[in-house]
């Protein structure tokens, strides 16, 4: 966090110790996993479940797992995978309530099941930074959502610095990342090379303070041998400086909420919707996107109703129907309302952008449409000066 | 615990309120009036708020409150059924419980209108979230100025609350001004979109406050016949509709603009919605 | 009692004119009433005046066959009544149905017509009023088509 704090250094082996000491502490860890061809988070207990030797090529439209060139076995050697932490903490499907009817009256159940406690094991700055968006979104507006609630607290986070950038990342421009800045209870730097592979361990928290306490007991002391040394911190620290150093891609934010909401009638969303497939990828793989619908669930008697919301995207034809049609009815006007929603008015919605930078929509989507090359392609042959839209005088 | 405090805690979870009247005001059009469930205390709401309503196993919706807000023991709601959904609400019978979650959303700026002309304007089923205003006014009437109601229906049929427009008509300082698009044979009112009712509202525009609601349209063609008639865009409130999942800001369908339906809106003065309204699918 | 001129003069159509105008617009006006029930002028007719409605309502209808007559649009207090005076060939294109008893003052068409040749200044005065009523009604007429209150698509 800051140079005041404590860097300690863990043996790659001594990893497995992280792992222990949050399972001892009741957390299930949830951490990157290989399946099906791509990093998938999922429930880790040992350090083999981790996808050690594996990087990703990643590019527009592109996603593949291989093994490091290097020939180094790094734990987190990989950038980001299709999913994001919302998995957990705004599920794809949650059950918002059970009811009985009985009578002409009805009854809720109160038998929702708690969420477990959970460690998140390698949560990148980029995620770390959707997860703040995301906390705003449904904790800090006018009301609370208490599905989201009772899933983030006490999450255990143990962020990871990133030492490598895809070309599909842009966390530089949007200021929230490769390194980790604050919201995590432990961060780690990676430092995997021939004949050697170590982790550069800080506490961001009282409750990272404490686990990290146990794994390197002379911290209390400071004695020499786990304490990072001055060439240590000044290594991981380059690791990250390297990351920010590949970033290719950029995204000029200045007057970006202006930028679009002036540009409605832009001829390029009529460009991008020719290419665009409606198939909303990006929005599940994005990791501040929180639409939701409601289904209904009952049984043949009618005696046991359920309701489950479910996650849902803006790019669906109903998502907008109302009396009998939908209003964004063509992919042009769904598209805007994606992208324009993302970078311009969830600024006037929640006083941030809504975009982490982590190119994860970039990647998956299947014809390659690039975020950043759209705000290109409008800011440099804006609309002509027009009265600037949305509402605002 | 009051509805509003209930919402707090977990704004997804409705309560079970159950049906004690439905009238039937035209031939798809029905009023529902619910109760609150034994001990709930009394309903707040401010005239412009909806709630959600749930059909058990069927489904649920944003439907505007249109009852008195004074009276504290009770919930109406005026709902057109089109669908599965409303067809299953207005099917409720006396006692059946329809679970409830709200108020929602802004009101009428009623407060604004203190000591001011109050202009009424509705199209076909939006004269129900305004009669809270009606009522609102009607119950204090020497805290405002002239009351003027102009609505306007497809037909003579698909008027609601007829006895009450009439009863309105006769209250002092008070027009109603009813017109239909198509008129029929036995129809001798004012045949005409409302717009065409304006010049006959007896009030200063410059000291009136206007509530529009109806298929938004017709408050774009309202809005801007206002401006014409010297009412600034500023005195001018739209309730705005889009589709609804949750009510309370967390679903995203209800998207216009930056601004969220459920909670920003649905009322919302004219200015800041007349840039938004000349945009299509936005 | 008000003299003719005065109402003329008064009513908020002709506000604006001089008072030169207003003077040859009264020779040519007269007091007229319609009981109610009557037809003041019907499609196919030659159209030779217009209408100041002071009182009443007047239905605009037409008559399609195998179908009941059709109201589209009602005026009242205020109101202008006809503009086909104006324009060749010079014929009512709607029925005018009294459905409460009116009071107006006609204005004679073909009077106003010559006077308008004569004096383009006159004409281009009339002219400009009668086009915002139409355009008022145009619009009005967009409204209705939309059928804004229709349930579903």
């Amino acid at each position: 966090m800051t140079e005041t704090v404590n860097q300690y250094v863990l043996e790659n082996t001594d990893l497995q110790r992280l792992l222990d000491a949050l399972i001892k502490r009741g957390y299930q860890v949830l951490g990157p996993t290989v399946r099906d061809g791509a990093i998938v988070y999922d429930v880790v207990e040992s350090l083999s479940d981790l996808p050690a030797g594996w990087t990703d090529e990643q590019e527009a439209g592109r996603y593949r797992l291989r093994r490091r060139s290097n020939d180094d076995e790094a734990l987190f050697g990989y950038v980001v995978g299709p999913q994001s932490w919302k998995k957990y903490l705004h599920p794809a499907e949650v059950r918002l309530l059970t009811a009985e009817r009985s009578g002409q009256t009805f009854r809720i159940l109160n038998n929702e099941p708690a969420p477990p406690r959970r460690a998140f094991l390698g949560v990148r700055a980029c995620e770390l930074a959707a997860i703040a968006v995301q906390d705003r979104v449904l904790l800090g507006d006018r009301y609370r959502d208490p599905i989201y609630a009772a899933r983030r607290e006490e999450i255990f986070i143990v962020a990871v610095n990133c030492t490598q950038a895809a070309p599909t990342c842009f966390c530089t421009s949007m200021g929230t990342g490769p390194r980790v800045r604050e919201g995590y209870d432990l961060a780690l730097t990676e430092l995997a090379g021939p004949g050697k592979h170590e982790f550069v361990i800080e506490a961001g928290s009282a409750a990272g303070a404490e686990v990290l306490a146990e794994l390197a007991p002379a911290s209390a002391s400071a004695s020499a041998s786990s304490v990072a040394s001055e060439a240590v911190c000044r290594e991981a620290r380059a690791a990250v400086e390297r990351a920010a150093s590949q970033i290719q891609r950029r995204m000029d934010t200045n007057g970006i909420r202006d930028l679009l909401y002036a540009n409605f009638d832009h001829p390029r969303w009529d460009n991008v919707a020719q290419r665009c497939l409606t198939c909303a990828n990006c929005t599940m793989v994005c990791p501040t996107c929180f639409c939701t619908t409601v289904e209904e669930v009952s049984d043949v008697t009618g005696t046991h109703a359920e309701r489950w919301r479910k996650w849902d995207s803006c790019f669906s034809q109903n998502f907008s129907y109302i009396h009998g049609g939908s209003v964004r009815s063509s992919a042009q006007s769904r598209y805007r309302q994606w992208m324009t929603h993302k970078l311009a008015s969830w600024i006037d919605q929640f006083a941030s952008s809504g975009c982490v930078g982590c190119g994860r929509c970039i990647t998956w989507c299947p014809v390659g449409i690039d975020i950043t090359e759209e705000v290109r392609a409008i800011r440099e042959s804006p609309a002509s000066s027009k009265e600037s839209s949305h509402g605002n005088p | 615990m009051t509805m509003a405090t209930a919402a707090m805690i977990d704004p997804m979870l409705p309560q079970p309120y159950s049906v004690r009247q439905v009238v039937k005001e035209t031939a798809n059009t029905f009023t529902l009036t619910l109760e609150p469930p034994n001990g709930a205390g009394g309903n707040w709401f401010q005239p412009g708020q909806f709630s959600m309503l749930w059909v058990f196993g069927v489904g649920e919706l944003p439907i505007s409150i249109s009852g008195d807000p004074a009276e504290r023991d009770r919930l109406v709601y005026t709902v057109r059924s089109v669908g599965q959904a409303t067809h299953a609400l207005v099917s409720r019978e006396v006692g059946d419980a329809v679970g409830v979650r709200g108020p929602f959303g802004t009101g009428w700026p009623v407060e604004k209108a203190e000591g001011r002309d109050v202009l009424v304007i509705a199209g076909g089923i939006g004269l129900a979230p305004l009669r809270p205003v009606i009522y609102e006014v009607l119950h204090n009437r020497e805290k405002y100025g002239r009351l003027v109601v102009l609505y306007g229906a497809r037909g003579p049929r698909d008027l609601l609350y007829r006895k009450e427009l009439a009863a309105w008509a006769r209250q002092r300082e008070t027009q109603v001004l009813v017109t239909v698009d198509y008129g029929g044979l036995s129809w001798r009112g004012h045949v005409g979109v409302v717009t065409t009712l304006f010049k006959y509202a007896r009030l200063q525009p410059a000291r009136s406050l206007a509530f529009a609601c109806g298929p938004e349209i017709m408050m774009r063609f309202v809005a801007r016949d206002l401006e014409t008639h010297g009412l600034a865009r500023e005195n001018i409130y739209l309730s705005m509709e889009r589709n609804m999942k949750c009510g309370v800001g967390f679903c995203g369908h209800c998207q216009y603009g930056p601004h969220f339906i459920c909670k920003d809106g649905p009322i919302f003065p004219y200015d800041r919605m007349r840039p938004l309204l000349d945009k299509y699918e936005i | 009692m008000e003299t003719l001129e005065h109402i003329i003069a008064e009513h908020p159509f002709f506000a604006g004119l001089e008072s030169y105008y207003t003077n040859l617009l009264t020779g040519c006006a007269s007091n007229v009433r319609f009981e109610k029930g009557t037809y003041i002028f019907k499609e196919g007719e030659e159209a030779n005046e217009f209408y100041l409605i002071r009182a009443g309502k007047v239905a605009l209808e037409i008559f399609a066959p195998q179908r009941k007559p059709i109201m589209l649009a009602t005026l009242g207090e205020g109101e202008i009544l006809g503009w086909s005076w104006l324009l060749p060939p010079y014929q009512w294109k709607l029925h005018a149905h009294a459905v409460e008893t009116v009071r107006a003052i006609a204005l004679d068409g073909k009077c106003l017509r010559t006077k308008c040749e004569e004096n383009h200044d006159l004409g281009y005065e009339i002219l400009k009023r009668f086009a915002r009523i139409m355009e008022q009604r145009l619009e009005a007429t967009h409204f209705q088509l939309l059928d804004v209150y229709r349930v579903g698509r």
